[in-house]
């Protein structure tokens, strides 16, 4: 009998699978039991009505896609009168993902989302897409601290920071976030990048940049929330180019506690059902009957600090 | 009343109206040197959920050449609950559809589908017209289909560069249909030719409905001609998408709603729009 819940912050999941935001919605209960997932995590909502931006907001690259969606979105109301109720039907924990342009906007939406329904705040400290110069609050330790800190004040649900790559202090950032009174780190959002068509010499996307996602994001992803898990005493969900259950499974021997998969459902809106099967079976297969027996379990000798939060390649 | 009914409520534990399956392949043959005819062996309970000017969301194979990482979205060209097949009409132009290309009979290809909002026949539209070019013809001969299943009455205006591009028209005229070819070869497919024809279908009384896609300049000229005789129409169109479900928005289009333009998208409030709400691009 294998065990696959997983306790992120005293809320408790029946696995350790949930989709990343942005990439599910209530369209894919259409495709199966949305009740087989560890936790609903909704796409990033902000206060007032968002268009988005401009397209193409998707392009390909080899093994990989970047998008720049621009969080268009229907605003507070139409999530409150609608998106809660559905995610309502389901005992599984509903996750929201919160953004906003200035840190009170943002504690302010935090406390009118804490309502009745909502399990846990994730919050999107991390776009690389909106805010001014590209700059996400989470890209410093003192504008994270700064924005965690309103956000703590505003709300008793469970508090999510999701991070950002797109930054040269990842263990600094963490133990920010963790200080400003997060519960959780999600970890993390995509990397900030470019793609241009030889023939046009147009970027291929409408934003000009992008976040990078998929397979290629992988080992960057990886790293940081290895890096946060042994920088932080708070739980790490992982995101980033998460597939299969072996994925999984690296995230979780790294020391994250539970992952999020997002591509992924793109290319099969099945994928994570999918994984959780597979991963029973790898756990059957290879006897190992709960998550604790992996989380954190990497076999990393006793290396020094300076190796372990290292910032740049050897 | 609409023919087609979207399925908007179901039970949460078992319906799922929308599945991703690895698909047989039966056969991939040119049809001509563009175009290939893609037939699926499917499920009759697939088959049985798809309806005209809906797509599917395919998911390319990787071959040594190309290597598309996204799905891509096709429309339905045909669906056959009795012989169980689901049909895919593709012009080869680009990564996805080259490595389609390559599929060969006993191969497998996952789909993800059936997607999107499928055209409507509501009761009062008795003579149907369909006017579209290239592959646009694949997405319109489901409609053409149903037509001839609900005993409609059906002008087709197929448009092409030459007579040899004129896809679906001996299929259209299996069904009944009424067929107009306009090629540019025969300087016969301008706007302005295409009005007249159009014209003298509304006058005689042929023209309660429009139905096309994908072309600019068949969109602008069906909206004037639509507005001018209060005549509804339909339009399917295409962008570019990553999940097909509606849950990236990344396949946005601008229309135009009471008098505001809107961010919708293709893959869910469409691929099929009201024809006087599209905007040309």
């Amino acid at each position: 009998m294998v065990d696959l819940s997983v306790d992120i912050g005293g809320l408790k999941l029946i696995n350790p699978i949930m989709p990343a935001s942005g990439t599910f919605s209530e369209e894919l209960a259409e495709v199966f039991d949305l009740e087989r997932l560890g936790a609903h995590v909704t796409k990033t909502i902000t206060r007032d009505w968002r268009n988005g931006n401009p397209t193409p907001r998707v392009c390909e690259i080899s093994g990989s896609m970047l998008n720049s969606i621009g969080i268009p979105s229907k605003g507070i109301q139409a999530f409150l009168e609608n998106t809660i109720p559905f995610y309502r039907q389901y005992a599984a924990p509903l996750v929201v993902s919160i953004s906003g342009n200035t840190a009170d906007e943002f504690a302010a939406l935090c406390a009118d989302i804490s309502v009745d329904g909502v399990d846990a705040i994730e919050v999107n400290i991390s776009c690389p897409n909106i805010e001014e110069d590209g700059k996400a609050y989470a890209i410093r330790p003192s504008t994270t601290y700064e924005v965690m800190r309103k956000l703590r004040k505003a709300t008793d649900l469970p508090l999510w920071a999701k991070l950002t790559p797109n930054t040269g202090e990842t263990p600094e950032v963490a133990r920010a976030a963790e200080e400003g009174g997060a519960d959780a780190l999600v970890v993390a959002n995509t990397i900030l990048s470019m793609a241009i068509d030889i023939d046009s010499r147009k970027p291929r996307l409408g934003n000009l940049m992008g976040g990078l996602s998929g397979p290629c994001l992988k080992p960057i992803s990886l790293r940081m929330a290895y890096q946060c898990a042994k920088a932080t005493n708070i739980p790490v969900i992982g995101c980033g180019g998460v597939s299969t259950a072996e994925d999984v499974i690296e995230y979780l021997i790294a020391g994250a506690s539970a992952v999020q998969v997002g591509t992924a459902s793109f290319l099969n809106p099945t994928a994570m059902i999918r994984i959780v099967d597979e991963l029973v079976a790898w756990m059957v297969r290879n006897d190992v009957s709960s998550m604790d027996e992996l989380i954190g379990s990497i076999n990393d000798g006793e290396q020094s600090e300076g190796l372990v939060f290292m910032e740049s390649a050897p | 009343m609409t023919v087609f009914e979207q399925t908007d409520s179901f039970d949460r534990k078992s319906d799922y109206p929308i599945s991703e399956l690895d698909l047989l392949v039966k056969s991939n043959e040119p049809v001509n040197h563009e175009y290939r005819q893609l037939i699926l062996a499917a499920p009759a309970d697939l088959l049985d959920r798809c309806r005209a000017g809906q797509f599917f969301h395919l998911l390319c194979p990787q071959t040594a050449d190309h290597r598309p990482f996204l799905r891509r979205p096709m429309s339905i060209y045909g669906f056959y609950p009795q012989s169980g097949e689901l049909h895919f009409l593709f012009k080869v132009t680009g990564t996805g559809t080259r490595a389609l290309a390559t599929l060969q009979p006993g191969d497998r290809l996952s789909v993800a589908g059936p997607l999107g909002k499928p055209f409507e026949i509501e009761d009062s539209w008795q003579h149907l017209v369909l006017v579209a070019r290239g592959v646009g013809l694949a997405t319109l001969a489901p409609l053409a289909l149903e037509a001839h299943r609900l005993d409609r009455k059906l002008t087709a205006i197929c448009s092409a560069r030459h007579r040899d591009y004129l896809l679906s028209i001996d299929y259209f005229k299996d069904l009944g249909a009424d067929v107009i070819a306009i090629t540019d070869a025969e300087g016969t497919s301008d706007v302005d030719h295409l009005e007249r024809l159009l014209e003298d279908l509304v006058q005689q009384g042929k023209a309660d409905v429009f139905y096309t896609c994908g072309s600019n300049r068949i969109l602008t000229l069906l909206k004037k001609i639509g507005k001018r005789h209060s005549i509804p129409g339909q339009i399917a169109l295409e962008q570019q998408m990553a999940c097909g479900l509606g849950m990236c928005h990344c396949c946005v289009r601008p229309f135009e709603q009471n008098g505001q333009i809107v961010n919708l998208r293709v893959c869910r409030e469409g691929p099929v729009f009201d024809l006087q709400a599209a905007l040309a691009w």
